[in-house]
């Protein structure tokens, strides 16, 4: 499977997540700028964390304008998978990719430590390889990751078991403790957390390892490769 | 500020407006020798920037020259953008610390921030990929409102600018103490990894090449950031508010990117920052250092206000600016590079054969000063010394052991002391573990990276204690080195060299330049006994407000090395049952300690004894403990003494208890801050093996599994808490103080 790591102006997590899928997850990738964008040969989309033009505007705003974005739009139609972590996720939201927003932390300061994530859905693609209900631990570290969105997307959200991640205990002020979310389709996933940072156990924990393993496998399940 | 900008060079010399710019009579003298004429108002201006204490280090430069700065493992020392030393495998670590205090006095966001922004140019400039960033602050005591202004908006602002630039804040300290109320410091330090082919310096070599502006355009920030700096703070130092420059983090980070692409390509010969006195400083420091000339046309600066004049082009600190110089002919090549980023790249001027520095806008010369009279031949004063009136007072005081009625009280409030307590509410605002390099995270002794692709890993600490060093400079400069190294030690690694940080009061008093000279006759017998070369460091002076100085605060920012992973070592315990052991004796030594800020309010006394042969032995024979396996955790015995090392050793939330028994007096043993001193827990089965290599190790107790702290003094029970109840007091002591009304 070949990842594309999606580096906008102001990605600073772009080497992280390539480093973990291709250095410890051994699995193809590449940093691909946002401007010279073919995604037609890549089967994963990765969009890293950061601060993709200097979180001016709004943070994600500015990249989810970007003509790569529309091509993660027709990738996503064709239920490829999406990731977007932290600043990607709110590059997800802000081009409507996933329902909702990313306001300030309640408390008003960024955060950055280890927090206990339950897996609330482990049905979608990014998750099989977790238990129902497991606890897992992500490093959080963000100043706008407040998951908000109003009661009837929240009520959708719930029915069509979208809410992939939640927090144990809630550190930003986020709707239904809400990490991660998924679209209706179950290819497109945003999430807070950082599971890119937590894929050696060296670094406190391992947990994120399972997400890109699911992925694969399931990508390789679904189009019929045979695993390597 | 200085408004008259194009009064004519009789006229300054009249009006004496050069005072205004920092340049005394004699030195302006000197200038009209040195160009056989009197210079014009750019002319003026350069000259006071670049002869700034804070470009030109004019008072501390023979004190400095003191430092040992060589060692084979050192590539690069004082002098470029950081130092660098050599970590094996071609690769080396680059690193250096600088001051922003001034400006965060002032204006503590962009004042901290761009303190941030700065010293990762120092570091990328070099070649080399900014890994890491520690910083060392000081405030004045939390209950004052303006102090928690300060305190809340530099955490903000390092924040801001270093988690937006995707370099981790992985550590640093905070300490509190009342001589920093008006003046805080604020010390950043950067830290890069390079191979040994990629190093860059900063010189404009070669006849005919290209002077190549890269970044943000130049505006009316900053203008005179380091003569202000040069100065005590004054009570109306709120109207140079315009000399603080505005940060950018977004634009460094393109910034970095682009630089560390095109130092792969050969057509890049010298690259700096632009950093304090801007464009002067960068580009007549690298003319200087390649013993060529360059000329340069102010109207293809970029420029982002309209009709910018010379002066204010040249003495500009805005921010996310670099230089280079680029070979004929090739420039379009790396302006290739930064386009891709975005970024402005444009030929501002060319090294000449002549030794001089001319400035030309609208076809006219604005100035033209020999390269060297600006680096090279800046004035240097050897300041007159005299011992401080207090010292000798000090020095005579009979040691007392202060009173405490109740041991487990005094605990308590030690946890909470802003210097002791938890510093969470400071670094949980920090991105520490982007880059995924993190291995230990802010809160212990030392930071510690790996270094990706090797087995090593880099650990990273910063450290001073300035109430030792009020009390007695040169004693006082030792235990800063040696802590640094120290942490360092605990953590599992061997200490390669350090950056120094500089801050004192006003060097005019002989006074305060009697605590530089003593202190820095401290550090560098502390360096050499400890095998720590200076590679770097940066000199802050005139730190001082209302007539009165600051502590004298040499911060050391040190860094080393771990062989393997596997020598890394925790500060706190890690298993009940594992036997808890101090290294070395405790004297009763409380000057300067904090039980004595807390039970007398002031600092006096005697500062606590050092011995270098004592510190270098048992730093080595413990971490030859730690590398042979026989280690569990180890943690210096610092500010609070052995009662407050104890208790930070058990607040990991794992639910540990200790049981422990001490001999002597109990105040003594419990809060004294005896130095060389390490907490050491060591699995049952290795203590034989230990004690035997650590040679002055004495068994106190051990880990248990009941989350309560016991504490015997010869068989009297002394101190018995819940752990739980300690941590939350610790932990919510510095969010408490912040939210309180004065």
């Amino acid at each position: 499977m070949k990842f594309a790591v999606i580096v906008f102006p102001g990605s600073n997590c772009d080497r992280d997540m390539y480093h973990a899928v291709k250095e410890v997850l051994g699995e193809e990738a590449e940093l691909v700028w946002y401007e010279n964008s073919n995604l037609a040969d890549y089967d994963g989309i990765l969009l890293p964390g950061g601060f993709s033009y200097g979180d001016y505007l709004r943070s994600g705003a500015v990249a989810a304008t970007s003509t790569v974005i529309q091509q993660v739009v027709e990738h996503a139609a064709k239920g490829k998978p999406v990731l977007g972590v932290c600043n990607g996720f709110q590059v997800l939201t802000e081009a409507g990719l996933l329902p909702g927003a990313l306001m300030r932390n309640e408390k008003l300061s960024f955060m950055c430590h280890q927090e206990d994530i339950v897996v609330d859905n482990n049905q979608t693609m990014f998750t099989t390889n977790y238990l129902q209900g497991e606890v897992v631990r992500f490093p959080i570290a963000h100043g706008e990751g407040n998951y908000f969105c109003d009661e009837e997307t929240l009520a959708n959200l719930k029915t069509n078991n979208q809410i992939v991640f939640t927090y144990k205990d809630n550190p930003n002020g986020s709707v239904a403790n809400i990490a991660g979310i998924i679209n209706k389709e179950g290819n497109v996933l945003g999430m807070m957390p950082h599971p890119e940072r937590a894929v050696e156990s060296l670094l406190g924990s391992d947990d994120g390892v399972k997400l890109f393993q699911s992925i694969i496998q399931n990508w390789r399940e679904a189009y019929d490769v045979a695993s390597v | 500020m200085l408004q008259a900008y194009e009064i004519s060079p009789e006229e300054i010399e009249r009006t004496k407006i050069y005072q205004e710019m920092g340049l005394s009579d004699q030195e302006f003298q000197a200038i009209e020798r040195i160009l056989g004429r009197l210079p014009n108002f750019t002319e003026t201006g350069i000259f006071s920037v670049m002869w700034s204490e804070h470009c030109s280090y004019k008072t501390s430069k023979p004190l400095l020259k003191k430092f040992p700065t060589k060692a084979p493992h050192v590539l690069q020392g004082p002098g470029e953008g950081a130092g660098i030393i050599d970590i094996g495998d071609n690769q080396a670590v680059v690193f250096k610390i600088e001051s922003h205090n001034h400006p965060s006095a002032v204006e503590p966001y962009q004042g901290a921030a761009t303190g941030v922004g700065g010293i990762i140019r120092d570091v990328f400039s070099m070649g080399a990929r900014p890994i890491a960033l520690m910083n060392s602050l000081r405030f004045g005591n939390l209950t004052n409102e303006r102090v928690k202004y300060l305190f809340s908006e530099v955490v903000n602002g390092i924040a801001g600018y270093g988690n937006c630039v995707g370099v981790p804040t992985v550590g640093g300290e905070v300490q509190f103490d009342e001589s920093y109320e008006d003046n805080p410091l604020v010390n950043a330090m950067c830290i890069g990894l390079i191979n040994h082919d990629e190093i860059q310096k900063g010189i404009a070599s070669g006849i005919g090449n290209t002077v190549l502006y890269a970044g943000a355009p130049t505006g009316r920030d900053g203008i005179h950031g380091a003569t202000f700096a040069s100065d005590d703070l004054a009570e109306d130092s709120d109207k140079d508010r315009p000399a603080v420059q505005v940060g950018d983090p977004f634009m460094e980070k393109l910034l970095i990117e682009a630089c560390l692409e095109v130092i792969h390509s050969d057509a890049l010969v010298g690259m700096q920052d632009m950093g304090a006195a801007g464009l002067t400083s960068s580009a007549s420091e690298m003319a200087s250092k390649a013993g060529t000339g360059m000329e340069m046309d102010l109207d293809s600066v970029p420029q982002r206000e309209q009709n910018m004049n010379a002066y204010e082009l040249m003495l500009s600190e805005s921010q996310e600016r670099m230089l280079m110089v680029v070979k004929k002919g090739r420039e379009q090549e790396i302006i290739d590079v930064f386009e891709k980023y975005g970024l402005q790249a444009v030929a501002v001027g060319q090294v000449v054969e002549e030794k001089f520095f001319r400035i030309k806008q609208h076809g006219e010369v604005q100035a033209e000063i020999p390269v060297d009279a600006l680096a090279e031949e800046a004035p240097v004063y050897h300041m007159p010394s005299v011992e401080a009136r207090y010292f000798q007072e000090f020095q005579s005081l009979e040691t007392e052991i202060p009173y405490v009625e109740n041991h487990a009280d005094m605990l308590k409030r030690l946890l909470q002391q802003p210097t002791i307590a938890s510093k969470e509410w400071v670094y949980d605002q920090y991105d520490s573990m982007v880059q995924t390099n993190t291995i230990v995270t802010p809160g212990s002794d030392a930071a510690v990276l790996r270094v990706k692709g090797t087995d090593k890993a880099l650990a990273i600490t910063t450290d001073c204690n300035s109430r030792y060093i009020y009390l007695d400079p040169e004693t006082g400069g030792k235990i800063a080195v040696a802590e640094a190294a120290r942490n360092l030690v605990c953590s599992g690694a061997r200490p390669l060299g350090l950056t120094d940080g500089l801050n004192f009061g006003n060097p005019t008093n002989p006074e305060v330049f009697w605590q530089m000279e003593k202190s820095i006759e401290g550090m560098r017998a502390a360096c050499t006994a400890l095998g720590t070369p200076v590679i770097s460091g940066n000199v802050s002076l005139y730190n001082q407000s209302k007539g009165k100085a600051i502590f004298p605060t040499p911060i050391v920012g040190m860094v080393g090395l771990h062989e393997s992973v596997e020598h890394i070592t925790p500060s706190h315990f890690q298993q009940a049952g594992d036997c808890i052991y101090v290294i070395g004796e405790t004297k009763a030594e409380f000057a300067g300690s904090e039980l004595q800020n807390i039970t007398e309010g002031t600092y006096r006394g005697k500062a606590p004894a050092i011995d270098l042969e004592v510190e270098a032995t048992r730093q080595q024979q413990l971490l030859e403990a730690i590398q042979r396996g026989l280690v569990s955790s180890a943690h210096d015995v610092a500010e609070g003494g052995l009662a407050v090392a104890l208790a930070e050793s058990v607040f990991n939330g794992k639910g540990l208890g200790i049981d422990v028994e001490v001999q002597g007096d109990r105040t003594v043993a419990l809060f004294s801050e005896t130095q060389s001193r390490f907490l050491v827990s060591v699995k049952p089965e290795h203590s034989v093996a230990f004690e035997e290599l650590v040679t002055d190790a004495v068994p106190i107790g051990m880990v248990t599994e009941d989350d309560r702290l016991s504490l015997k003094a010869s068989g009297t029970r002394v101190i018995e808490e819940k752990v739980e109840d300690l941590r939350k007091l610790w932990k919510g002591a510095i969010p408490c103080l912040l939210k309180s009304e004065a």
